[in-house]
């Protein structure tokens, strides 16, 4: 083996100016797939990570039917207390849930006293919702970051459009379930940042001020938003929790919650859903370039060296090492253009993670790329390079292994 | 005792439908250790007739055994293995490998073809390096090698593997004479020593007499045999 080894490397380099070119090709292809791979990964992960970390949670729980409803917060869709308790008992039973934060989510009026505008109002419990969604203080851009009793947190669109700031004191009115109108004066306690998506409007006050202005006795809750102590686990808690949960019915027979993911709850996700197939498409475009860049040169060597191959059949050699030699010949500019192209990745992708380059994405501003090398990713584009690499060279090492002797040693 | 013998071989090619009788019921038969020239002119058949016995093709008709072995019946992976065992190559272009030295070309049927122990090949590939006369030359790759040491490195490469059979096509055709006779000479000389048969094919007279037999083919038809010791025909 060792030996085939040296004749195809020889082989190789016999035409030097075509196997430098055929690599340069591959491990540009390489170099461009990782380094996008890179760079996308890091931009969705950083947005997934904002997105679930500073509102949404990485899951949430409503009452079935709620989330076809949401757009108008109806009170009547929410979770009854007994409902709550008994889901918070199966919750309990889930190791790898991290943390949950109930919700209580209405709608109402905000005022300054002089002006009035509408608000969607999150009811929270803080230290709840600081586990769940550890970022969420963060987002607290004027003000002290926390929330207390009687105060408000306002989005930062609201508070610029009524000109409110941290300490003056506004008004929350909002209609209960039974229609009748209740208020509450607050403070304003902070001052929201803007982040992407549907919660860039809400404002939030303390579970209990959520629970007086709507005349609740006792907890009935909106959205039950989950953290979990693994993401990488999502899918395999998601269809536990739906299994779990799915048993409990309501006296129709119909199931009582609905569990989702952050992807069904965010439109980010469908970013996301686009960043993976532009990457797979350029996978596709790299095992183009190296099927055909090595298709090409192995059929030109073997065209080239058919006296060779005459004489070789001729003398003996089986079919089977013939075949080997060329496939050798195609798999060896594959794993050397794998790993020259891996090792120039990742020299590329810590430069741009080097270079801390900043972004703006939506209403964030700011935001820096730090693209990670992905040993698995790297894994996976060198091995398709690698297979690919084969598969294109065994055509050309076929058609030599067939090739009739007399006719190669006649050949002019 | 024979080592090849022909009953009625024929060989008949296809040209775009029309049959071409290259060999037309040719019988003889070759002892071993004997130095045998194949003669006629262009197209005769010399080359269809050595292409036969050395397993690169099959006969349309009649019986050929070589060492033995009816090779008409052997398949595409047989032949290949009963070339590799029992007969070596000698061609008129030479046909080294490019990229390997002349010291790796001898050594290159030990590896791809009989998986010789490294030590033993060594032995093998310098012992017949030494034979041809080329051991100050055995790093160097083809085209830094004249004609006359290419098919000296040629002999050394179809004789490593110690075949019963040498078949060599027009090995003198590409050099000139003087060399052509060191050639034929040296094939002739190594032939004693290693105790192989050789048959070569050949339209240059000046070497037709150092033969010791000679097939004289014509049309397809073996015309007429000269032995001195190296076979006889049965026609």
């Amino acid at each position: 083996m060792t030996n085939l080894w040296k004749i195809a490397g020889r082989n190789l380099l016999r035409y030097k100016r075509r196997t430098l070119l055929t690599l340069s090709l591959i491990v540009f292809g390489v170099l461009f797939v990782a380094v996008f791979e890179a760079v996308t990964g890091s931009f969705k992960g950083m947005m997934i990570g904002q997105i679930t970390d500073s509102f949404l949670g990485h899951m949430q729980i409503h009452r079935k039917g709620y989330l076809a409803a949401i757009e108008s917060l109806p009170l009547t869709m929410n979770l009854k207390p007994q409902a709550v308790r008994k889901m918070e008992r199966i919750l309990k039973d889930v190791p790898e849930i991290e943390a949950w934060s109930p919700r209580i989510k209405f709608g109402g009026m905000f005022s300054n006293f002089v002006e009035t505008t509408n608000i969607r109002i999150n009811g929270v419990d803080p230290e709840k919702e600081s586990r769940t969604v550890p970022l969420f203080f963060s987002r607290i851009v004027e003000g002290e970051k926390a929330l207390h009793k009687g105060d408000i947190l306002v989005p930062e669109l609201l508070a610029k459009g009524l000109k409110v700031k941290v300490g003056d004191a506004v008004v929350v009115i909002a209609t209960n379930r039974d229609g009748s109108v209740n208020g509450k004066q607050l403070r304003v306690g902070g001052i929201l940042e803007s982040v992407t998506g549907p919660g860039g409007r809400d404002g939030y006050l303390h579970m209990d001020d959520a629970m007086e202005i709507l005349r609740m006795e006792e907890q009935e809750i909106s959205e039950v938003a989950l953290r979990l102590k693994d993401f990488g686990m999502l899918q395999e808690v998601h269809g536990r929790l739906s299994t779990l949960l799915g048993e409990e019915k309501n006296p129709q027979g119909q199931p009582v919650f609905d569990v989702n993911t952050w992807e069904k709850l965010s439109p980010f996700y469908n970013i996301a859903s686009m960043i993976d197939i532009m990457t797979l498409f350029i996978k596709l475009m790299l095992i183009a370039i190296v099927l055909i860049s090595i298709m090409n040169v192995m059929i030109m060597a073997v065209y080239e060296r058919v006296r060779e191959i005459g004489t070789m059949a001729a003398i003996g050699t089986l079919p089977r090492k013939i075949l080997a030699l060329f496939v050798l010949e195609g798999f060896s500019m594959g794993i050397v253009g794998a790993i020259i192209g891996s090792l120039l990745s990742s020299g590329a992708i810590y430069a741009i993670h080097a270079a801390r380059i900043s972004f703006d994405f939506g209403r964030q501003t700011g935001l820096i790329l730090a693209p990670t090398m992905d040993p698995v990713a790297l894994m996976t584009i060198s091995g398709i390079v690698i297979g690919v690499s084969i598969l294109a060279s065994l055509q050309p090492a076929l058609k030599a292994a067939r090739m009739d002797p007399i006719e190669a040693l006649g050949h002019v | 005792m024979e080592l090849i013998t022909g009953q009625d071989v024929s060989k008949v090619y296809h040209n775009g439908g029309v049959p071409i009788e290259a060999l037309k019921g040719v019988s003889f038969s070759i002892e071993k250790e004997a130095f045998v020239s194949v003669v006629g002119p262009s197209g005769s058949g010399k080359t269809t007739l050595l292409n036969l016995i050395g397993c690169l093709d099959k006969p349309s008709g009649g019986r050929l055994l070589v060492a033995g072995t009816d090779v008409a019946g052997l398949g595409r992976t047989d032949a290949a293995i009963f070339r590799g065992s029992h007969i070596g190559f000698i061609f008129q272009s030479f046909n080294l490998i490019p990229v390997l030295t002349a010291y790796e070309n001898v050594e290159y049927p030990l590896i791809m073809v009989q998986n010789v122990p490294a030590a033993q090949r060594r032995r093998q590939v310098q012992d017949l390096i030494a034979a041809v006369g080329m051991s100050d030359q055995q790093t160097k790759r083809p085209d830094q090698l004249s004609g006359g040491q290419k098919q000296r490195v040629a002999i050394a490469r179809a004789l490593v593997t110690h075949p019963q059979l040498v078949l060599a096509d027009e090995p003198t055709a590409n050099l000139d004479h003087d060399t052509a006779m060191g050639i034929i000479r040296l094939m002739k000389g190594i032939r004693k020593e290693l105790q192989t048969t050789f048959v070569f094919s050949t339209h240059d007279v000046r070497i037709i007499d150092e033969a010791e037999g000679i097939y004289r083919i014509e049309d397809g038809l073996l015309k007429e045999s000269h032995n001195q010791g190296g076979g006889h025909d049965h026609d």
